[in-house]
């Protein structure tokens, strides 16, 4: 995009004013690289959501931000219900509650690169992925009901986690509000058979190495130490989650136009909050965050027990869980006072500074850890909340690189096998059923993540705490 | 990647992929909205398999929707669910729509991880680049992007 369309706040801040049909300013965080290699669907997309009824402040978008559906990806937008604020599925997105979890192992890169192909093909083997992988657990109708209120807890209580997880995932692993009467039958049979399912695209289990430390004194407080090893999981609501999306994405195109929202992209098909709709959408996505929260935990508790196979005294403590496609209830400062407001995050991480009265008491000093996947091959990155996000965007940070090719682009440039190979003579060991799907996810496709974190660092967002590198990426 | 129906002209009936920036686009090119919709459903097999899918199993779909546009993301939609919840890719499909109703038959068969290699899952057919519309020399198109 050309920089000059925008008004310039900083070197990291750029402002689309508001014009037509739009409420509020729509503000985008990147530097000027980044701005210039953006989608100009990001703008019209921004300046698209800055129209929709009750917005608060401001349309935003990350610095990894890139072409989505209604929302850009990368995008957070406020809502006051009581202002005749909206709350949209394409706001959400389709795969609700794709998150990304760390746990960190306490072993040496060293260590690991002994066992590191067994270790790969023994992730492969046992962790369900692709398309058609299915997981070894069937709920029935009593079961379904009981994980889409429970999440993560009622993983733990069947034994797939552990207690000590819990204060570590958002929502203290529990989303409340959970009406699983507004999930449909359809979307509860999509799910029967796929929890502790990895799922295929753009998710993976990686075993990551801890290269670099930004921030020592923050790193300590995560239990981050340089050359030891990490796991990090990238997954969501699986068919549960999508089959929701897509249900209230058409109840909320006619939703819309019934309410008379003027809806300049009916991808932002959306519904009052405090409409019926809106409410049973609400019921529903939180029972969607929940399956989520369970299945990260499922697929944590499977990688722990193959670790434990490796290295009997590992534990695999949870450094952190975290959803970056959500629309969350949050109190925010506005003009100096508390409103409570409905956050929608598509493709962005919450991202709360120090002192956060939800964080758990390990982290509240420093802030809460916000997890950015790279891609295999690609660098990963913690960073923490910073103390200046929640006035720049609600607390809210990018969530990953963002694509540089699409996937048609990546399979012309680029063979499975071939991608395979290179990476293994660079020492990291990739799994996948598909090789087509690895040419569409190769380390090129992706835009570098490295300078979409230094922009959310510069822009006052979340800081750098570590760098991760991948030695073993298990892709669905 | 594209593709064209064997025995047919490629400008009669047809379907394609077009880029997405995170995504895959698909639109299916036919004389009616029925035969475009067959074609995008075969763009839809194409963004998870580029291997030949067996016709040996039939499935049912139905689907209604407020507009023909809808409709056909509720088509995509179906063929989505079905896919998920039998395990299954479909290789042939068959449209009939009446006003905005529409009766779908899928075949195909169980997916085969070796054989087929699936590349990705899709997600949900989205409104972004969403248009049934018949264009010049009463060819219609059917597209819009898919999340995978």
């Amino acid at each position: 995009m050309d920089p000059a369309r925008f008004t310039r706040i900083d070197a990291t801040a750029w402002r689309i004013e508001p014009t037509g049909a739009m409420r509020v300013p729509a503000i985008i965080y990147a530097d000027e690289e980044l701005i210039r290699g953006m989608d100009e669907k990001v703008c019209e997309q921004a300046a698209n959501v800055a129209t929709l009824p009750g917005i608060v402040v401001a349309s935003y978008a990350m610095p990894d931000a890139h072409w989505g559906y209604g929302f850009p990806i990368g995008g957070v937008a406020a809502f006051d219900a009581e202002q005749g604020g909206v709350i949209s599925a394409g706001g959400v997105g389709f795969d609700i509650s794709c998150g990304v979890r760390t746990m960190l192992t306490g072993i040496s890169v060293a260590e690991i690169k002994l066992k590191q192909k067994a270790l790969a093909d023994s992730l492969f083997l046992q962790i369900p992925a692709g398309v058609g992988s299915h997981g070894s657990i069937t709920l029935d109708p009593a079961e379904m009901e009981a994980m889409l209120k429970g999440g993560a807890r009622w993983a733990i209580e069947r034994g797939w986690g552990e207690v000590r997880d819990l204060e570590r995932i958002e929502e203290h692993g529990t989303m409340a509000g959970s009406r699983p009467e507004c999930v449909s039958d359809r979307a509860k049979h999509r799910q029967r058979r796929e929890m502790g399912t990895l799922g295929s695209g753009n998710h993976y289990l990686e075993i990551q190495a801890v290269d670099t430390i930004h921030d020592a004194e923050v790193a300590k407080v995560f239990g981050l130490v340089k050359d030891q090893v990490v796991v990090t999981i990238h997954c969501g609501s699986r068919g549960l989650g999508h089959q929701i999306g897509s249900e209230f994405l058409l109840e909320m195109a006619v939703a819309a136009k019934e309410a008379g929202i003027a809806l300049p992209d009916r991808e932002l098909a959306c519904a009052p909050i405090k409409s019926e709709v809106g409410q049973r959408y609400l019921g529903a996505m939180r029972a969607a965050i929940n399956c989520a929260l369970a299945n990260r935990e499922i697929l944590g508790h499977l990688t722990r027990r193959i670790f434990l196979h490796f290295f009997p005294n590992a534990r695999l403590d949870l450094l952190f869980d975290v959803s970056h496609n959500t629309c969350k209830v949050e109190t925010h400062s506005v003009e100096g006072k508390p409103r409570e407001l409905f956050v929608h995050r598509k493709g962005a991480t919450r991202a709360f500074g120090p002192g956060h009265p939800t964080l758990p008491e390990a982290l509240r000093s420093v802030g809460q850890p916000v997890l950015i996947g790279g891609s295999m091959g690609t660098d990963s990155y913690v960073l923490v909340g910073a103390r200046t996000g929640e006035e720049k965007a609600f607390a809210s940070a990018c969530h990953g690189a963002g694509r540089a090719l699409s996937r048609h682009a990546a399979t012309k440039r680029w063979s499975g096998r071939k991608v395979t190979d290179e990476l293994a003579a660079r020492g990291i060991l990739v799994r996948s059923p598909s090789m087509r799907g690895v040419a569409e996810e190769a380390p090129g496709a992706y835009k570098d993540c490295g300078a979409v974190v230094a922009a959310a660092e510069q822009a006052g967002l979340a800081r750098r705490v570590a760098r991760l590198t991948p030695l073993v990426c298990i892709k669905g | 990647m594209a593709g064209a129906a064997p025995g047919k002209s490629s400008k009669q009936l047809g379907w394609e992929h077009f880029p997405h920036a995170a995504d895959v686009g698909l639109r299916g090119f036919g004389p009616t909205p029925e035969r475009a919709f067959e074609q995008a459903a075969l763009a839809l097999t194409a963004v998870v398999t580029d291997a030949e899918v067996a016709p040996t199993t039939r499935v049912e779909v139905s689907r209604d929707a407020p507009d023909l546009e809808l409709l056909f993301v509720e088509w995509l939609n179906a063929i989505i669910y079905e896919m998920a919840v039998r395990g299954m890719l479909f290789g042939k499909f068959s449209v009939r729509i009446v006003g905005l109703h529409l009766d779908g038959e899928l075949w195909g068969e169980a997916v085969d991880p070796a054989r087929h290699a699936p590349a990705c899952e899709p997600k949900g057919a989205t409104y972004t680049a969403l248009r049934v519309a018949e264009g010049p020399a009463r060819l219609w198109s059917a597209a819009c992007v898919v999340d995978v």
